[in-house]
C-alpha cells in the first residue's frame, strides 16, 4: 500500500538512479522532512512556468537518499505563486529559493530571508525572466539596487568591502566583512554578479544541442557538467550510450579533476606564501593540459561530452601519452605533498584554519571535495558508480579535519587517486562505437543527469518541448550548497587568512549565478 | 629546505620554448619588450576583469603566469587595481549586473589605455549572446582595441592579442 502522506513515484530511465513523483503540497512537506530525518540531503531547487501548457507554476526539489535521486515536482493549484518554505529543514534552499523568486516570482511560505539574489536590478521586481509573458527587452541598463547586508553593531567593529572585481584574476563576487582590528566577526556573500540568463537562454537550444551552454555554466567543470546534461537528454530520450562512450567520459572527468586540483594546490601553496609551489604546480598543471590538447582537441575538454556519447575518440598514441604523463606526474606530485607536509610555515597556516566542523557541515549540507574533508562521505563514483566507475572500485577520499589542511589532504589523495584512475581506464577501455543517433524528443519529456565533478556533484535537469527544443533546463553547481560554509569557516580567523581559506573551497561563481 | 632545493634544481628552468621554437619565442619576446618600451617606455600592466565569464577565460590567463610562458618575465605584469593598469583584460558576455563595474574599473584607469576583450563571450556575448541579461560583448559597454577569440582562447593567443592592442597603440 502507498503511503498517502508522500508522492507516489516512478522510476526515471537513464544512468543516474532517480525517481520522479508529483506532490501535493502536504506530501512536499511531508517527503522533504523524511529525507531530512534519514540523513539525506537537498540537490536542488528549482521552478517554472508551465502555464503555456493549460498547467501551472511548479516547483521541484531533488533530495538524495539511500537510493539515489528523488525528484519532487509540486505544480501549484491555480494562480497560486506560493509553496512551503524548505529552508527550515535544509538551510542551503535558502538562497536557491531567493533564486527561484527572482526568475519565476513564487514564494516559499515561510522563509526568512526573502531579500533579492540574482537580481541586482538590471529587470524590475515585478518582472520575471523565467516567465512566458516575460518582455525580453525591459531590462534597466545600470540599475544597481541596494542590498540589505546585515550589520554588525559593537564597540570597534567595523566593515571591509570587497569586490565584485578581486584584487586577483578570479570570479567577480561581493564579500562584506564585519570585523574588529584583524578577527572576523562576519561575513556576507553577496553573489549573482555573472548572472548570464543561462537557465531562459537553453530554451534556444535543442535538447540535442543544448550541452554546448551546459558545458559554459563553469568551464571549470565543462566536463562534469556536459556530462550531466548529456544524462540528463539521454534520460529523457530513454537511449544507452556505447560502452567506450562511457569509458571516455569517465577518462575525461578524471582528466578535469586532475587539472584542477594541479591548479588549485599550487594556489594554495601560492596563498600561504609559498611562491615555489605554485611554480611547480602550474608548470604540472600546463603539462596536463598540453597533453589533454594533445590527446581531446582542448586544453579544458569542452564540447567533448555529447548527447548520445562522445565527439572525441583516444588513439594508441594519445593513449600512451596519457598514460605516460600520469606516470611522471604522479611522481612529482608525491614529491610535492613530501614537501607540503614538512613545511613547518605552511604547515601554520594550514592547519586549524578555516575551520567547518562535521556536525556544521552536517547541518548546512556541505558536500563535494569540502564536504569529505569534514568527514561528508559522499562521492557518486562510489555511492551510485556509473561505468566505468563501477568498474573500477575508486577510492573515497574522506577526512574530518575540516580545516584548509583537510582539504589540502583531500585535494592531494584525490589527485594521486585520478591518476591511477586514468591509466586504468584506458588500459581497459571497450572497443566500439562512441556515440549513437538521437532520436527526436517526445515533448513533455523529463530527465535528469547527476555526476561527481572534482568540485562536487553537478545536476541537470531537461524537460524537452516542441519542436526538440528545450522546454526548460536548470544546472545546479554543488557552490550553492557550500558558499554559505564559507561565510561560517571564515568566522574567528583573520582577514588576511580569507584568501586561502576562499582558494581552500575554490567555489564557482558563474556556476549558481547562472 | 634541502627537498625543495633539490625540487627546484631538478626541474630547472622551464620557460618556453624548446630548442626549435625557442628562437621564435625569443623574437616574440623581444618583440613584445620593444613594443611596450616604445609605447610606455616601462613595463605593462594589465587589470583583468571578469564580467561574467565561465570562469574558462581565467584559467587561461592565470595560466599565463605558469613557468612555461612566464608572463613576468616578459615585463607583463597583472595588477590588483585598474589605477596602475595600462591595459584592461575583460572576459565574459559582461553582464548587466557587471555592466556598472566594468564602467568604473575602465574610468579609473590612467590614459592612456587599452582594452583587449578576450574570448567569443566577451567579443560579442558569445554563446550567452544578448539577454535581459548580458550586453553581449564588451564593447558594447566600454572601447575595446583588440579582439582575442576563442572559447577560451589558449593562453599564447591571448599574449598575442595583448601585443597586438600594445603594436595598434603604439600606430
Amino acid at each position: 500500500m502507498a503511503n498517502p502522506a508522500l508522492p507516489v513515484s516512478r522510476p526515471l530511465a537513464g544512468e543516474a538512479p532517480a525517481s520522479y513523483a508529483r506532490a501535493t503540497p502536504a506530501q512536499w512537506t511531508e517527503a522533504a522532512r523524511r529525507v531530512h530525518e534519514s540523513g539525506g540531503r537537498l540537490v536542488a531547487l528549482w521552478g517554472a512556468d508551465r502555464r503555456d501548457a493549460g498547467e501551472a507554476f511548479c516547483i521541484y526539489a531533488a533530495f538524495a537518499g539511500a537510493e539515489g535521486l528523488a525528484v519532487l515536482d509540486l505544480p501549484l493549484a491555480g494562480d497560486h505563486e506560493t509553496y512551503p518554505d524548505l529552508s527550515g529543514l535544509f538551510p542551503c534552499a535558502s538562497r536557491m529559493q531567493r533564486a527561484v523568486h527572482d526568475l519565476l516570482g513564487l514564494v516559499p511560505e515561510g522563509a526568512v530571508d526573502l531579500r533579492p539574489w540574482l537580481r541586482h536590478g538590471a529587470w524590475r521586481p515585478s518582472d520575471y525572466p523565467l516567465r512566458r509573458d516575460f518582455d525580453a527587452e525591459a531590462f534597466r541598463a545600470n540599475a544597481i539596487e541596494p542590498y540589505a547586508f546585515v550589520r554588525v553593531e559593537g564597540d570597534g567593529v567595523h566593515e571591509i568591502a570587497v569586490g565584485p572585481i578581486h584584487a586577483g584574476v578570479i570570479e567577480p563576487g561581493h564579500f562584506r566583512f564585519s570585523v574588529v582590528g584583524e578577527k572576523v566577526l562576519r561575513l556576507e556573500e553577496r553573489l549573482g554578479y555573472t548572472h548570464k540568463g543561462i537557465e531562459r537562454r537553453f530554451r534556444d537550444f535543442t535538447v540535442a544541442e543544448g550541452y554546448r551552454l551546459a558545458g559554459r555554466c563553469s568551464g571549470d567543470s565543462t566536463v562534469a557538467y556536459a556530462w550531466a546534461y548529456a544524462q540528463a537528454a539521454e534520460s529523457l530520450l530513454a537511449i544507452v550510450v556505447p560502452p567506450r562512450a562511457r569509458w571516455m567520459r569517465g577518462l575525461l572527468l578524471e582528466a578535469e579533476r586532475i587539472a584542477n586540483h594541479l591548479g588549485d594546490l599550487g594556489a594554495l601553496g601560492n596563498d600561504a606564501a609559498f611562491g615555489f609551489a605554485l611554480a611547480q604546480f602550474s608548470r604540472l598543471r600546463e603539462d596536463w593540459l598540453r597533453t589533454c590538447n594533445d590527446a581531446f582537441g582542448h586544453r579544458l575538454m569542452m564540447d567533448r561530452v555529447v548527447p548520445g556519447g562522445v565527439a572525441v575518440d583516444v588513439g594508441v598514441d594519445a593513449a600512451g601519452a596519457l598514460g605516460a604523463r600520469c606516470r611522471s606526474i604522479g611522481a612529482e606530485v608525491l614529491t610535492m605533498r613530501e614537501i607540503f607536509d614538512e613545511h613547518s610555515g605552511m604547515q601554520d597556516r594550514f592547519i586549524t584554519t578555516g575551520r567547518v566542523s562535521p556536525d556544521l557541515a552536517r547541518e548546512l549540507g556541505l558536500v563535494g571535495l569540502a564536504g569529505r574533508a569534514s568527514g561528508r562521505a559522499f562521492d557518486l563514483r562510489v555511492d551510485f558508480p556509473v561505468e566505468p566507475y563501477s568498474r573500477l572500485e575508486v577510492r573515497k577520499v574522506v577526512h574530518a579535519g575540516g580545516d584548509v589542511a583537510a582539504r589540502v589532504r583531500v585535494r592531494f589523495e584525490e589527485l594521486i587517486e585520478s591518476l591511477r584512475l586514468v591509466p586504468a581506464i584506458l588500459d581497459s577501455m571497450p572497443a566500439g562505437e562512441t556515440r549513437v543517433q538521437l532520436p527526436d524528443p517526445r515533448p513533455g519529456a523529463f530527465g535528469v543527469g547527476w555526476i561527481e565533478g572534482w568540485r562536487g556533484e553537478v545536476f541537470v535537469a531537461v524537460e524537452a518541448g516542441e519542436g526538440g527544443r528545450i522546454r526548460r533546463a536548470h544546472a545546479h553547481d554543488p557552490s550553492w550548497q557550500n558558499w554559505p560554509l564559507v561565510e561560517h569557516a571564515i568566522m574567528g580567523n583573520i582577514v588576511p587568512d580569507f584568501p586561502l581559506i576562499n582558494k581552500s573551497f575554490n567555489l564557482s561563481y558563474s556556476g549558481p549565478d547562472l | 629546505m634541502i627537498p625543495i632545493l633539490l625540487k627546484s634544481l631538478r626541474t630547472g628552468i622551464v620557460t618556453e620554448p624548446a630548442p626549435q621554437a625557442r628562437e621564435e619565442w625569443r623574437v616574440r619576446a623581444a618583440q613584445v619588450n620593444d613594443e611596450i618600451l616604445k609605447l610606455l617606455g616601462r613595463a605593462l600592466v594589465i587589470r583583468e576583469v571578469d564580467a561574467g565569464s565561465c570562469n574558462g577565460c581565467e584559467l587561461e590567463v592565470n595560466a599565463l603566469s605558469n613557468p612555461y610562458y612566464n608572463l613576468e618575465g616578459l615585463g607583463i605584469r597583472l595588477a590588483a587595481s585598474p589605477r596602475h593598469a595600462d591595459l584592461l583584460l575583460v572576459t565574459g558576455p559582461v553582464t548587466r549586473n557587471m555592466e556598472e563595474a566594468l564602467r568604473i574599473a575602465y574610468a579609473a584607469m590612467p590614459e592612456p589605455k587599452l582594452v583587449v576583450a578576450l574570448g567569443d563571450c566577451a567579443r560579442d556575448g558569445g554563446i550567452f549572446g544578448a539577454s535581459y541579461a548580458t550586453c553581449g560583448g564588451a564593447s558594447r559597454v566600454i572601447p575595446v582595441d583588440v579582439v582575442v577569440p576563442g572559447c577560451p582562447p589558449p593562453p599564447r593567443a591571448i599574449l598575442e592579442g595583448i601585443l597586438a592592442a600594445v603594436r595598434a597603440a603604439a600606430g
